[in-house]
């Protein structure tokens, strides 16, 4: 417990607490400073994030640290858990974080104050939420990401971000409260917070209580759903995202899988097959609920206008998959999931990136004339064949190419990542442990590979309007430094598929340890320190 | 006092709800306080209900856990207040904020026509 290799577990949350810190009190004024610090960190943090990555690979049962707060014996004292899905969640937050750094250094830094402390104080919200192994520091961890993002998602202010930006705030301060309900509910049944030990003492719960224990469960899920963005909870999400600048969009796209985090850490953690009589609580919800989502995902991608809110509603397609892959309950499902999910997210922020960069050469509302120009057919006109033969310019060249990466990794398609994803849950799907496969899994397939195909046909619209049909456009000014985040995102996809099968080993590995949370109790309640000396005297 | 305390708690909650469902941001806002004093009990609550019993054992003195009040709900407590406390400030300046940019004090920004 004193060598730095334990110490590095706590890293990730207090080196951006860190820089956060000294960047207030450098002030608003060193933006270069600032800057500097930020993207010191957050490539620090990566650093950090692949060391303990190899770390949990390499640990047996795939969990390489249980860091006791203070040195408290569990379950009296917090704990940090390092296992393998808590440390892939940590490399992607930071790897969206730098990319949504370096996006913001050309020029969307400088339109609010305080954007390099918040984004710090967003991603230590967020890996302490991958780590934390309690469940109300979880609430607190969850409380400081959503603080920053109330402040991120404002920054740059104007009425449609202030607008939006309040009802996410409302929404999620409603979410946070059911939080704590749900939190109270738990430990007033099972008398304790710590995850492991909840799910040690959930099989001996007396069967009268656990009908209240089921009912702070599914409070606390409603506001996870929330966070994820399930339907009927998710309305507030693409206004949100739409207006939020666009390397914190970039961030946020995985603030959603934050929530999906905590289900796949919570649920079959607590509501396993080993809980006994409250197994599988609540996994047809999850399963219909993400159904719904997907679908819902899918029609708002084909109504979408603007290209802004075309990404929001994928943000919800992809969440709302993983939601109804966990709802299945099995690992084969689970390890797609988490490739999917890790691709999906890459791709999004991607996304988001390249909307900013595309609309900027467009006079605004020129979404709203393509559709217009589709549905009346007026764009018969002969002027734009002067321009035949034109070589496109590098930029357009560079941006187009990009958006067609994107849509192959969101809609599914080969050779990128998301296809891999996708074919892994729906062979996972395909074969069942049982004879036949279940009506619930044939929706879930249709549901798939529609809203695969939903995201296709919407993307290649509104690449023809961005990248083909649209007239008199100029040329975006496009600065290296944000063209390079979002060619990196997808070349990380890209990696993806090259490196799919160690990949997949890792995710299904994952999967596996989630799936037999006995190996997690045992591994965190294990490492339980000694008893304080008061206590033995007592004895 | 089990009544009295689930009376209150009741109240508020229900209070908050009708409050946090009005178009007004300030009926909003004073919904989330109503509905965070709500939560605050029930937390409170949860950790049983136990009057003149101290929340630490002695030290050397094992005691009847009976006798005496949990301690870890009112930690809880202090954090969640604090956590509200901070979040209903920020929400009353985006309240002011957005009352200043769009000229109305409606939640959707425009009144709704009727």
């Amino acid at each position: 417990m004193s060598s730095f290799a334990d110490h590095l577990t706590i890293a990730p949350v207090v080196l951006p607490l860190f820089a956060a810190a000294i960047m207030l009190a450098l002030g608003g004024d060193h933006r270069v400073l600032n800057a500097t610090l930020n993207v010191g960190s957050t490539a620090a943090l990566i650093a950090i994030a692949i060391v303990l990555l190899r770390a949990a690979d390499a640990a047996p049962l795939g969990l390489s640290a249980v860091y006791r707060l203070g040195n408290w014996p569990l379950p009296f004292g917090i704990d940090l858990v390092l296992d393998r899905l808590a440390a892939i969640m940590l490399l992607l937050a930071s790897v969206l974080g730098l990319a949504a750094v370096v996006f913001s250094l050309a020029r969307w830094h400088r339109v609010g104050a305080y954007f390099h402390p918040l984004v710090q104080l967003l991603l230590m919200g967020i890996n302490g939420a991958f780590l934390t192994g309690d469940l109300f520091n979880l609430f607190v961890f969850f409380e400081v990401l959503l603080a920053a993002s109330y402040g991120l998602a404002l920054h740059g202010s104007g009425s449609a971000r202030v607008m939006a930006g309040m009802h996410y705030i409302v929404v999620n301060l409603v979410a946070s409260l059911l939080f704590l309900i749900g939190v109270s509910l738990i430990y007033g049944v099972a008398g304790t917070l710590n995850m492991a030990d909840l799910a040690a003492r959930i099989p001996t719960i007396r069967s009268e209580d656990r009908a209240l224990l089921e009912a702070g469960a599914g409070i606390l899920g409603i506001a996870f759903l929330v966070k994820a963005g399930m339907w009927p909870l998710c309305f507030w999400l693409p206004d949100t995202y739409a207006a939020a600048p666009p390397p914190v969009a970039a961030l946020f796209a995985i603030l959603t899988k934050v929530g999906v985090y905590i289900l796949l850490r919570l649920w079959p953690l607590l509501f396993g097959g080993q809980a006994g009589a409250a197994g599988y609580f609540g996994g047809e919800g999850l399963l219909v609920g993400g159904l719904a989502t997907v679908a819902f995902g899918a029609i708002g991608i084909l109504a979408s206008q603007d290209l802004a809110r075309l990404a929001s509603y994928s943000v919800l397609v992809s969440s709302g998959t993983v939601l109804a892959a966990i709802g299945m309950e099995r690992t084969g499902m689970t390890g797609g999931a988490l490739f999917y999910l890790v691709s999906s997210t890459l791709g999004l922020a991607a996304l988001f990136l390249l909307i900013e960069l595309v609309e900027r050469g467009r006079e605004p509302g020129a979404d709203m004339l393509a559709v217009t120009r589709e549905l009346y057919g007026e764009e018969h006109e002969l002027e734009d064949t002067t321009h035949i033969g034109l070589v496109l310019p590098i930029t357009m060249g560079v941006l187009g190419l990009a958006f067609i990466c994107c849509a192959l990794v969101l809609a599914g398609l080969p050779p990128l990542s998301g296809f891999i994803g996708k074919f892994a849950l729906l062979t996972a799907a395909l074969n069942p442990q049982a004879d036949t496969i279940s009506v619930a899994a044939w929706c879930f397939i249709a549901v798939l590979i529609l809203s695969g195909l939903s995201t296709l046909i919407a993307m290649t619209r509104s690449g023809i309007n961005v990248f083909w049909a649209s007239p008199d456009r100029t040329v975006p000014r496009v600065r290296a430094i944000e063209t390079v985040p979002v060619v990196a995102l997808i070349l990380l996809c890209a990696v993806q598929t090259i490196e799919a099968g160690p990949m997949m080993r890792f995710m299904y590995a994952t999967a596996e340890s989630l799936h037999a949370p006995n190996q997690y109790v045992r591994s965190v309640l294990g490492s339980a320190g000694e008893a304080p000396k008061s206590q033995r005297v007592d004895q | 006092m089990e009544i009295v305390l689930a009376l209150a708690i009741g109240v508020l909650t229900a209070s908050g709800v009708w409050l946090i469902l009005r178009p007004r941001t300030f009926q909003v806002i004073i919904g989330l306080s109503l509905l965070s004093y709500a939560v605050n009990l029930f937390i409170l609550v949860m950790g049983r209900l136990s009057s003149n019993a101290a929340p630490i054992l002695p030290i050397r003195a094992a005691g009847d856990p009976t006798q005496f009040a949990d301690p870890l709900p009112q930690a809880l407590v202090l954090t969640a207040i604090v956590i509200s406390f901070a979040t209903t400030a920020l929400f009353l300046v985006v309240l002011l904020a957005s009352r200043g940019l769009t000229g109305t004090d409606h939640v959707d920004g425009r009144e709704s026509e009727r």
